[in-house]
């Protein structure tokens, strides 16, 4: 807590390199799957090392709140990580993003109200980091809480635009430097709540203007700044370790909103803006489109599938609401028997958060081998007999590649049109969440399978075994 | 409280673990990328380092009842954090049917 924590030889701060290295071998593990798990266990155990070098370096005036502390949240924490389901594993790295910006601006409060007990003047820097804790805490606190919402859908998941919300943002940030200003100045209570509100209403307005196409960057976002509210409680107590995993958490959510922002080919900019898929008709396409489609039932599928020689799979976000994983692996084992080659292909995006879909499969048992991201893939669709895309759109939809005029021209796609044939299963003939029409709909190679997911792949298996 | 000179030492730190960060995740494949954010943060759950920092030197009711929420709330990012990604990893299994 003071200036010889930082560099201080004895015995917590061995253990806390340690711990730092062990994070860090942790997170390279999860290079790849065969590796990943043990990887996972060595960053817990570094956690562990970190938590008993902190209890047995400290005198710990009284047991009895701290321990009822652990054991309700390592209740809560054991309890959530074992029930929850697959499909909701977005909502649940939403809540435990906020949970993580909660603590570290419950820490910056609790050392405010201890320095102010000590009744010593604080000092600038301190009061700084105090500040950085409490606000990005507090803005991810809310921020995470709106995204949650708007993932289980308690909260609209179109944009929400307020009319005047520039002028509401403006006065905001303005508010808030002045309360920050406020505080470097007079290190009280007064305006460090004020800056605490003044952060959590930031998170909502910032998070609530943002559509659900978007979600996938800001769970990512939201998940980069929990990493640094934490380091920024590191600054306030001067303590290594938390500087570092927070830095670390803090890069890898950077990363993965780089790459879903690629894969969406929009800025951070215009995510953070928000608006992204209105339905204000400004495509004009959708509903009015009178070109033929051609729809087919589950047993024509199962004809073209059981004489194919080679299959892709491209599932997206109607699968995983379908819960028809377990069908569509029971399906591509049986076309695997039958010597046909079975593959996946998984655009970044596909999901509610980066990497959704593969753990979908795995949990149905699909071999994480089979699984192919975009830069495999694109180039095997021309070789390949059917490609079944189920529950997925706008990561099909042609006019990425080719309309310029349309709203998501150039982000990267699926290159499903260029198939043999095509099975395209889907509820209705409404769009994706962009809101646009896909032109792989009216494809001749294209056929319509209508129907819930899951009950289209289960007729389709039934009709396949009798092949 | 720390001087300008220590604060710089935290700034390096701070500096460096970032571009270790972005050197080592980078490498990781989007098949891993759900698993990747869970165990994150997980480890954003270090503020319990943090948490236990201020709860153990609380002497009033108030620094006390906020240090134990605080540990509480870290806590559960820990545990089910690192639980919930080893659920995950443990289902990824290749199609020679080895364990991962």
């Amino acid at each position: 807590m003071n200036t010889e924590a930082l560099f201080d030889l004895n015995a917590a701060g061995i253990a806390y390199i340690v711990s730092a290295i062990l994070f860090i071998l942790g997170l390279k593990r999860l290079g790849s799957p065969a590796t990943a798990r043990t990887g996972n266990r060595l960053s817990a155990l570094a956690m562990l090392l970190a938590v008993l070098a902190t209890v047995f370096s400290n005198d710990i005036a009284s047991w009895e709140w701290i321990l009822a502390g652990v054991m309700i949240g390592s209740g809560i924490g054991i309890y959530s990580a074992r029930k929850i389901q697959m499909t909701s594993m977005p909502q649940l790295v939403a809540i435990f993003n906020g949970l993580g910006g909660a603590t570290s601006a419950v820490v910056a409060a609790a050392e405010l109200i201890r320095l102010i007990d000590l009744d010593e003047s604080i000092p600038q820097d301190v009061s700084i980091t105090i500040m950085a804790s409490v606000i990005v805490g507090g803005a991810t606190l809310t921020g995470s809480l709106i995204a949650y919402g708007k993932l289980q859908g308690v909260v609209p998941t179109r944009p929400l635009l307020l009319p005047i919300r520039n002028v509401i943002n403006i006065f905001l940030l303005l508010s808030m430097i002045a309360s920050i200003a406020w505080f470097v100045i007079d290190p009280s209570i007064e305006p460090f709540l004020t800056a605490a509100i003044m952060a959590l209403t930031l998170g909502i307005l910032i998070v609530i203007p943002i559509g659900g196409a978007d979600m996938p960057v800001v769970i990512a976002l939201l998940n980069s700044y929990s990493g640094i509210a934490g380091a920024a409680t590191g600054f306030v107590l001067g303590n290594n370790i938390l500087i570092i995993a927070g830095s670390l958490v803090g890069a890898s959510g950077l990363i993965l909103t780089r790459i879903m922002t690629k894969a969406m080919n929009r800025s951070l900019l215009s995510v953070m803006l928000g608006g992204f898929g209105v339905e204000d008709g400004a495509t004009g396409t959708v509903g009015d489109d009178e070109r033929p489609v051609t729809s087919i039932f589950p047993e024509d599928a199962a004809m073209m599938l059981g004489y194919a020689q080679s299959v892709i799979f491209v599932p997206g976000y109607g699968l995983a609401v379908a819960q028809a994983q377990h069908q569509v692996r029971e399906l591509a084992d049986l076309l695997k028997l039958k010597g046909i080659s079975v593959r996946y292909a998984i655009h970044p995006v596909a999901g509610r958060m980066p990497g959704h879909m593969n753990v979908l499969l795995a949990e149905a048992n699909v071999p994480y081998d089979e699984l192919k991201d975009l830069d495999e893939i694109n180039g095997e669709f021309q070789s390949t007999d059917v490609a079944v895309v189920i529950g997925a759109n706008d990561v099909t939809n042609p006019s990425a590649r080719n309309n310029k005029s349309s709203p998501i021209f150039g982000m990267p796609i699926l290159n499903v049109d260029q198939a043999q044939s095509v099975i395209m299963m889907k509820r209705s003939m409404s769009s994706g969440f962009a809101g646009i029409q896909n032109d792989l709909f009216f494809l001749e190679k294209t056929q319509m399978l209508f129907g819930d997911a899951k009950d289209s792949v289960e007729k389709i298996v039934r009709e396949v075994k009798e092949l | 409280m720390f001087d300008l000179e220590t604060l710089i030492v935290a700034l390096t730190v701070f500096v460096l673990a970032i571009f270790i960060g972005y050197e080592v995740i980078t490498k990781v494949p989007p098949t891993l990328h759900t698993p990747l954010m869970s165990g994150s943060n997980a480890i954003s759950g270090i503020v319990i380092v943090g948490a236990l920092l201020v709860a153990s030197k609380a002497d009033g009711l108030i620094s006390q009842i906020l240090g134990a929420i605080a540990v509480g709330l870290a806590m559960i990012n820990v545990i089910g954090g690192f639980m919930v990604t080893d659920r995950m990893l443990k289902m990824f299994k290749r199609s020679d049917g080895k364990e991962s």
